[in-house]
């Protein structure tokens, strides 16, 4: 070879001799497996027949697949395995200084943002008259796991504890005023501060014992909370009504006025023709307004002294220790603020379905809400938006893409597959942006200019 | 393809970033067989990024490593460390829930198991320590001790090449005399080929047969030990009010 | 320990520490398990003092800052934190019987730090520290850092956060002397600059100087350093050094280090406490303990003599030379001339191998004719030594300071300066028994044959068997020992106190002899180590060692180039001093 001890040239992908023949070889190995594994899956197919089944080989399909592996191994192994210049590492290179745009990108869609879901509903009613409800109420459903997933973004992102049974304060949120109303007559407004304080609570409860545990262990237990909290909501009958879940629960008023058709209703007390979407954009509001709340409170927090703890916390939490900080309590206020915006989610979204069951508070529900704080970026406001919006949004649009049973004919429903897809657009997202949508961090005091500070500095704390 | 005996390691015009940030600009050096070398530099120069862009950690985004004849740079790590070159990283990585000999296991992993005991016991004659401790976990070791148990590890692969990221950080100077008597008994004994990165030029550069100087990511200066020594440049900068 | 706590305290009646302390650790044991990690501890840390705690790895330093911290709750034991002058003797019994964790008044304060949890510690008792393996928060910038170290403060600051919450001014405020407070800090530190940069983006060294700029940022009466100086160049450590003198002089802020870096520890420490196996071995001024032959086994290694012994051979050599009488006067004075080319040897040989290796070799052989044929030329070695008696003390300066102007007279010294020393080695040899390490009081005078013609006081105080020695080395002259790796010029002079010449000698000790010659030489465990006795046997055969190959070619400053006579050295140091 021709290397000696002057400079060499850096060889080309094409100077390298064993690229090619290495990258044919590994193909070829990747083409024998697939041949070997899709023999059963994809060479036999298995019919109903009369008298059992019926056994048919599908040569083609087989082949067919054992090429498509074929070239596209090789296509991987000569464009990014095997070769000195992989066309993957430009696209990181040129990712690493997208981070700074995205994150200027972030700052401009926050105001856009802002201003649109200001005026939503009446964009909605303005331009979309059909089908305004539809479109209102999934912006209810999205601002609620923006909400949540606010809430969440204090203990995961900020404190940097994983939670995977963050759904059970959004249970007892939903639940307490569902009781406070069935059983003490309670409305929405006097029961969500309590909602939220007996939230709370339960997470100052749930977080003594737990939060001596790191790492994996956290999270084990938190989701094993989760369960617990659902199983008893759903087994204690005579309190909870079990499965059969509460309803009638009421609806929020506006300052006493009731939105309903007729007498001392709200439309009959401002003079305007009484229309069901009014509801509707009123339930916007309030969940619009709680959400401002959480976010307001969660980025102040942030430049307090108990925010940067937190961050402390997610950094080392031994060098807080040494530095006079009660991790414990700190921990614990992480948890006991989380679960409190939580627990005001559960009761707005008890209030807007007038039924709950334990149905509503599956772990799938918690895992949804972490995907958005994780795909969003730990730690990240904005993030939390988008990814809210992408994937609550996403999975809504799914239903409405009747074009998809043209091609794949009428039995398709596009619903059946959002988890696949969910799970798909998850998996690119992690490859593309493995720290999540917008990964970098704003520092919480500033002394000259502000930088924002890269990913791969900030530690995601336990259990990551 | 090994007609070359002569240099084991080449690394010719080495980049390597992170993300945007350069941190070696076009680093060229040579590790013969049998040498021990050092690479000296302040805080930040970019050292310890060359011993870990040898190891394929981060890749180099230019340039080429030549170790034994073949192109490693953008060899998988463990492929590198498969052809026998063994580190002891900078920051004592060793698995804190295993035990001594657990850790020390592992660092034999691709070697002949008949050969361990032989190995344990040569270790273990350079650093007794270690085996007054054999069943404690790494985690439980001082600091120093777990530098040792870095070092050991990394000997217990038999390796041809061994990268050592400042073996002397934090351990007592008796101890440090005894690493730096061992790694010159590894060499002349059994012609091991070392390269080390250390922060205490005046010993590394006593040492090592050749030496060179990193400044900022770039090498700036080499020769053999002794010749550095004498550099009024490399005196002054990295010898001057220490101890030595 | 009962051992040690008598060992040193400098003249003046109680020391700072004893006097004044800031913290007490006493009867300190930590067990994990069976092992004890540290065993019934005592030790001071004197109000604005900087102390040192040494030791091997593996000693139990660490444990004892974690113990201090809080983050291991001792096993035993009861540490004291004062806030406030003097001992506070009343107040400390008060509070340790009271069963609280500590009581604080306007004058001062008493904390039991074992009762307290590890972030009260800090935030009460006042006690910051830092860590052997940095601990910043590093995806915080360096400001932030600064402004976590001032949580609790600020907490009380922003009304529990609610306050904060609300944007109350009082918090603005508190917020912005936090901030000023911090560049005080980033500004004694060099980090101002970076004061917007993440702290993981920091090169090692700032990462360093931003740990302890944080930690003071708690505003400590007492600051723990473990291994501040850890992966500092030279240059940085000696910034440290003036920083860490800063905090002392500046903010009366008493320092607990724990150090390896000998250079950092012996300029600014006013105390050293050195442990070993967990137990301490040694306690009291800087000086004192560097040249205590305990720690100098069990810490600072022998080898490093030409280094590190320098005060205490010089100190040996005059106590020596005080207590001879007219007759043997010469002799030991011989014996100090000996000692000081010793010193300045060191950098004459490294010049001489790197600036012309031709050269070395001629050096050494007339050192190995003059070597042979020297005996006895009492009056010129006489006169000789005492000039170079006076020079002595100023040698190891010298060999300290830039070798490049020595670089000429030591090439065209040994000519001249031969004879001479080969003479005061001559004499040297005939009083061998004078040249006895100070620190230990072995009386050495004439002894009956059938054991060795050495005898030693307390020889039977020491396990083993003393080895056979004589008084003089056979005809020709004793070997040079240095060649035998782990023996240097100091060991040479041990083991020739001992009547020890030859490599034949070494050669013959068996298990009891090393057991005997390890404990009197407080190094136990170390001749097996190293294999004298091996090492001898190939010697004795006139064969070669890895080792001696690099003595014999002048790579080992430590040791003294030159083959078989007795001990040809002198030359070089004499020629650094013409």
């Amino acid at each position: 070879m021709a290397v000696s001890g002057t400079k060499t040239p850096v060889a080309g992908p094409q100077g390298d001799p064993n690229s090619l023949q290495a990258s044919i070889k590994d193909a070829a190995m990747a083409a024998f497996l697939a041949g070997v594994l899709g023999f059963f899956f994809i060479g036999i197919r298995t019919d109903i027949a009369p008298g059992g089944l019926d056994l048919k080989m599908r040569w083609g399909a087989w082949i067919i697949s054992i090429l498509i592996v074929f070239a596209g191994r090789l296509l991987l192994n000569l464009f990014v395995y095997k070769t000195r210049r992989p066309v993957t590492r430009n696209l990181s290179i040129g990712l690493s200084g997208s981070e700074s745009r995205l994150a200027q990108a972030g700052k401009v869609l926050k105001w856009g943002l802002f201003a649109f879901a200001l005026i939503l509903p009446f964009f909605f009613t303005t331009f979309f008259p059909g089908r305004d409800r539809q479109f209102i109420d999934l912006a209810i459903l999205i601002m609620t796991y923006i909400m949540l997933g606010w809430g969440l973004n204090i203990v995961v992102g900020l404190a940097g504890l994983l939670d995977l049974g963050y759904v059970a304060f959004y249970a007892v949120g939903a639940y307490s005023f569902a009781l406070l109303a069935q059983y003490l007559d309670f409305g929405f407004w006097l029961a969500l501060p309590l909602a939220g304080l007996l939230a709370a609570t339960w997470g100052v409860i749930l977080g003594f014992p737990v939060l001596r545990l790191r790492g994996d262990y956290l999270a084990i237990v938190t989701l094993a909370f989760g369960e617990i909290i659902r199983v008893v909501l759903l087994n204690w009958y005579e309190f909870t009504k079990g499965p059969d879940g509460i309803s009638g629960i009421p609806k929020p008023t506006f300052f006493g006025l009731e939105l309903k058709r007729g007498e001392g209703g709200f439309a009959d007390f401002f003079g305007i023709a009484y229309d069901p979407i009014q509801r509707f954009i009123f339930l916007y509001y309030i969940i619009f307004i709680l959400a401002l709340i959480t976010n307001f409170v969660t980025m102040r927090l942030r430049r307090l002294p108990i925010g940067r703890a937190w961050e402390a916390l997610r950094e080392d939490e031994i060098a807080c220790r040494s530095l006079g900080i009660n991790t414990r309590n700190t921990k614990l206020t992480a948890f006991a603020i989380g679960a409190m915006f939580g627990g005001f989610a559960g009761s707005f979204f008890a209030t807007r379905q007038g039924f709950i069951s334990p149905e509503s508070f599956t772990f799938l529900e918690s895992a949804i809400i972490l995907a958005i704080v994780v795909l969003g970026g730990l730690g990240s406001q904005i993030g939390v938006v988008i990814a809210a919006v992408v994937m609550i949004g996403g999975i809504e649009m799914l239903r409405n893409l009747g074009f998809l049973q043209q091609v794949f004919g009428s039995g398709f429903d596009p619903v059946q597959y959002r988890m696949l897809i969910f799970g798909l657009a998850m998996v690119l997202i992690m490859v593309w942006k493995p720290r999540g949508l917008i990964s970098t961090r704003e520092p919480s005091a500033v002394l000259k200019e502000k930088k924002r500070i890269g990913a791969d500095m900030v530690a995601q704390g336990e259990g990551h | 393809m090994s007609t070359r005996t002569d240099t084991l390691l080449s690394v010719r015009g080495v980049e390597t970033y992170y993300g945007k940030i350069v941190a070696l600009r076009g680093v060229d050096l040579d590790v013969h067989r049998g040498e021990i070398v050092t690479m000296i530099g302040a805080n930040g120069a970019g050292k310890s990024t060359l011993m870990m862009t040898i190891c394929g950690q981060p890749q180099a985004r230019n340039g080429q490593i030549i170790y034994d004849g073949q192109d490693i740079t953008l060899m998988p790590t463990h492929e590198i460390v498969s052809r026998g070159i063994a580190q002891s990283p900078e920051g004592r990585r060793i698995f804190p829930r295993m035990t001594v000999l657990e850790n020390l296991q592992m660092g034999a992993a691709l070697v002949d198991p008949s050969l361990f005991d032989e190995d344990l016991a040569k270790v273990f004659k350079l650093f007794p320590r270690l085996k007054e401790r054999i069943n404690q976990r790494g985690g439980t070791l001082s600091g120093g001790e777990q530098q040792m148990l870095a070092i050991a590890r990394a000997l217990m692969s038999r390796p041809k090449l061994l990268l050592l990221d400042e073996p002397s950080l934090g351990l007592a100077p008796l101890i440090v005399k005894q690493i730096f008597d061992a790694i010159r008994a590894l060499n002349e004994e059994e012609g091991l080929t070392v390269f080390l990165v250390e922060q205490n030029a005046f010993h590394a550069l006593k040492l090592a047969h050749r030496g060179y100087v990193m400044v900022n990511g770039n090498i700036t200066m080499s020769g053999t030990g002794a010749e550095l020594l004498k550099r009024e440049e490399v005196r002054a900068a990295y010898l001057e009010g220490g101890r030595h | 320990m009962k051992t040690a706590t008598k060992v040193k305290t400098t003249g003046d009646a109680t020391p700072n520490w004893d006097a004044d302390p800031v913290l007490s650790v006493e009867h300190l044991t930590m067990r994990f398990g069976g092992l004890v990690a540290v065993g019934d501890l005592c030790f001071n840390v004197g109000r604005g003092d900087i102390t040192a705690l040494i030791g091997p790895n593996g000693a139990g330093k660490t444990t004892v800052f974690n113990c201090v911290t809080g983050f291991y709750k001792p096993t035993e034991g009861r540490i004291v934190m004062r806030h406030g002058p003097g001992r506070q003797d009343d107040a400390v019994e008060a509070v340790t019987a009271s069963g609280l964790k500590w009581q604080s008044t306007n004058a001062g304060g008493v904390f039991l730090l074992e009762r307290m949890p590890d972030h009260e510690i800090s935030h009460k008792a006042k006690v910051a520290r830092t860590f052997q393996n940095i601990r910043l928060f590093g995806g915080m910038t360096v400001l932030e850092n600064l402004l976590v170290a001032q949580h609790n403060p600020l907490m009380v600051a922003s009304g529990f956060s609610l306050g904060g919450i609300l944007g109350l001014p009082s918090y603005k405020r508190a917020q912005q002397e936090a901030i000023d407070k911090a560049v005080y800090w980033l500004e004694r530190t060099h980090l101002v600059e970076r004061a917007d940069d993440p702290a993981a983006d920091l090169p090692y060294g700032d990462q360093r100087r931003l740990e302890i700029a944080r930690a003071m940022c708690i505003g400590p009466q007492l600051l723990c350093l473990d291994e501040p100086a850890a992966g500092l160049n030279p240059r940085e450590s000696a910034e440290l050094n003036q920083l860490l003198k800063y905090i002392r002089d500046e903010h009366n802020v008493s320092v607990l280090l724990i150090e390896h870096d000998m250079g950092v520890v012996m300029e600014i420490s006013d105390h050293v406490v050195v442990l070993d196996y967990g137990v301490k071995i040694a306690d009291g001024a800087a000086d004192a303990v560097k040249s205590d032959p305990k720690v100098i086994a069990a810490y600072l290694g022998v080898d490093d003599e030409a280094e590190i012994d320098v005060p205490e051979i010089r100190k040996d050599v005059a106590k020596v030379a005080a207590e001879s009488d007219g007759a043997t006067a010469a002799g030991s004075k011989k014996a100090s001339a000996r000692k000081a080319p010793a010193k300045a040897r060191k950098p004459a040989a490294r010049k001489t191998k790197a600036a012309a290796p031709a050269a070395d070799t001629a050096f050494a052989q007339p050192l190995m004719a003059t070597g042979a044929k020297a005996p006895a030329k009492r009056g010129t070695a006489k006169a000789s030594a005492r000039s170079q008696e006076k020079t002595s003390a100023k040698a190891p300066e010298k060999a300290r300071a830039p070798k490049t102007a020595k670089a000429k007279t030591g090439t065209t010294g040994p000519a001249k300066t031969a004879a001479a020393g080969g003479a005061a080695k001559s004499a040297a040899a005939a009083t061998p028994a004078k040249a006895k390490p100070a620190t230990r009081k072995p009386a050495a005078k004439p002894a009956p044959a059938e054991a060795s013609e050495i005898k030693i006081a307390n020889s039977g105080d020491y396990p083993g068997k003393q080895p056979h020695g004589t008084r003089k080395p056979r005809a020709g002259g004793g070997n040079n020992l240095t060649r035998i790796k782990g023996i240097g010029p100091a060991n040479e002079k041990k083991l020739n106190t001992l009547g020890t010449w030859h490599f034949d000698q070494i050669a013959a000790w068996k298990k009891a002899e090393i057991e005997w010659v390890g404990a009197y030489l407080s190094f136990p465990g170390r001749i097996e180590r190293e294999e004298w006795v091996k090492q001898a046997k190939v010697l004795a055969r006139g064969g070669e060692t890895a080792f001696s190959k690099r003595v014999d070619k002048g790579d080992v400053p430590t040791s003294v180039p030159g083959r078989r006579g007795a001990q040809p050295k002198k030359t070089t140091a004499k020629g650094g001093k013409a």
